[in-house]
């Protein structure tokens, strides 16, 4: 199916490439044309939060007890040493161990 | 658009750029394992090794390409084009936002410099990114380290998934599909600022469990994003 259509495939390659640039820079670009206000400056600081709460609270819901216990272990981690390295290493071992045991 | 004598445009280091590859070592085992996974869905939907990397180094987008490649059409029309682009941008919507918040930073920096780092935007190394600019660092070239490490092993690690195949195990033995989420919530840790900053994140994660219910797939994001965004607007006041 590739092989047979070459130039599909790098048809289709192009119109992806360019539609995940065009997102990357489309909002900063955008942005540019506004001033940015104070409002407008705060509801930008809020979105790293926003985003992060958005990818991670279905996840919870879907994946239960294990992502739960795994991200509770990497948050607390967080809070008490400070360390991106030890909060990852501490989420994904408390996984691992959720997994063995079946949840 | 600004009518102020514009502030002087921040330098670009090789040390910032460093520190921005060291900064993101603690994910990348989850982003090889994630890229992995991609090259053993091309092997086997039948992609040539040469194919894969072609998408994964030109398109440098996780979610995306996974999607696509789970519906990748049988026949390369223009209208099934058009149909995979359309997911692509979908999927891709939220870096409208993730952009938007780099211009206060960027815009005094040089558009030659801007918009090529912004090639290498992904969630991981713009969180990072913010972090370190609220710890009071000012150079840009930390975004673009941040950016090319994940991208030169994104684009790498699909070659061992390719060849491996279904041999490279199941990632939720190891945990590592829960590394970016971990990551992230070490990032919302480092993200408190009280209690009244935070509602706008319940209700960002509120809206995304009602969107991820109503409408499924990737809405979810968008609309918890936004709504975070618009109530962390007004909620000092």
């Amino acid at each position: 199916m590739i092989d047979s259509d070459p130039l599909g495939f790098i048809a289709a390659l192009a119109a992806m490439t360019v539609t995940v640039y065009l997102s990357r820079a489309g909002g900063y670009w955008l942005i540019g044309r506004f001033r940015i206000g104070p409002r407008l400056r705060r509801m930008l600081d809020a979105l790293p939060g926003a985003i992060i709460a958005s990818a991670l609270a279905p996840l919870l819901l879907h994946d239960g007890g294990r992502a739960g216990l795994a991200l509770g272990a990497a948050a607390a981690t967080m809070v008490i040493l400070r360390n991106d390295f030890a909060a990852v290493l501490a989420g994904v071992a408390v996984a691992a161990a959720a997994f063995a045991l079946g949840l | 658009m600004t009518h102020q004598t514009p502030p002087a445009s921040p330098r670009w280091t090789l040390d910032a750029f460093r520190h921005g590859v060291w900064s993101m070592l603690p994910l990348l085992p989850g982003l090889a394992a994630f890229g992995m996974a991609f090259g053993t869905v091309t092997a086997r939907k039948g992609f040539s090794l040469l194919d894969t990397l072609l998408m994964t180094g030109s398109v440098f987008a996780g979610m995306a390409q996974m999607i696509v490649m789970d519906n990748w059409p049988a026949r390369l029309t223009v209208a099934a084009i058009a149909g995979t682009a359309a997911i692509t941008a979908l999927v891709n919507l939220r870096f409208l936002l993730i952009g938007a918040t780099l211009r206060p930073w960027l815009e005094t920096s040089p558009s030659l410099k801007v918009y090529p780092t912004l090639f290498f935007l992904t969630e991981p190394n713009w969180l990072l990114s913010m972090r370190y600019r609220s710890d009071g660092g000012n150079d840009p070239a930390f975004l673009l380290g941040s950016g090319v490490i994940v991208y030169v092993v994104w684009v790498l690690s699909a070659v061992p998934g390719y060849w491996l195949g279904a041999a490279v195990g199941d990632p939720h033995a190891f945990g590592l599909d829960l590394v970016v989420p971990a990551f992230f919530m070490a990032m919302l840790v480092t993200l408190w600022r009280g209690k009244r900053p935070a509602i706008a994140w319940l209700v960002s994660g509120g809206v995304a469990i009602a969107a991820d219910w109503l409408f499924g797939s990737f809405w979810y994001l968008i609309a918890g994003a936004l709504a975070g965004g618009i109530v962390g607007g007004f909620v000092d006041d």
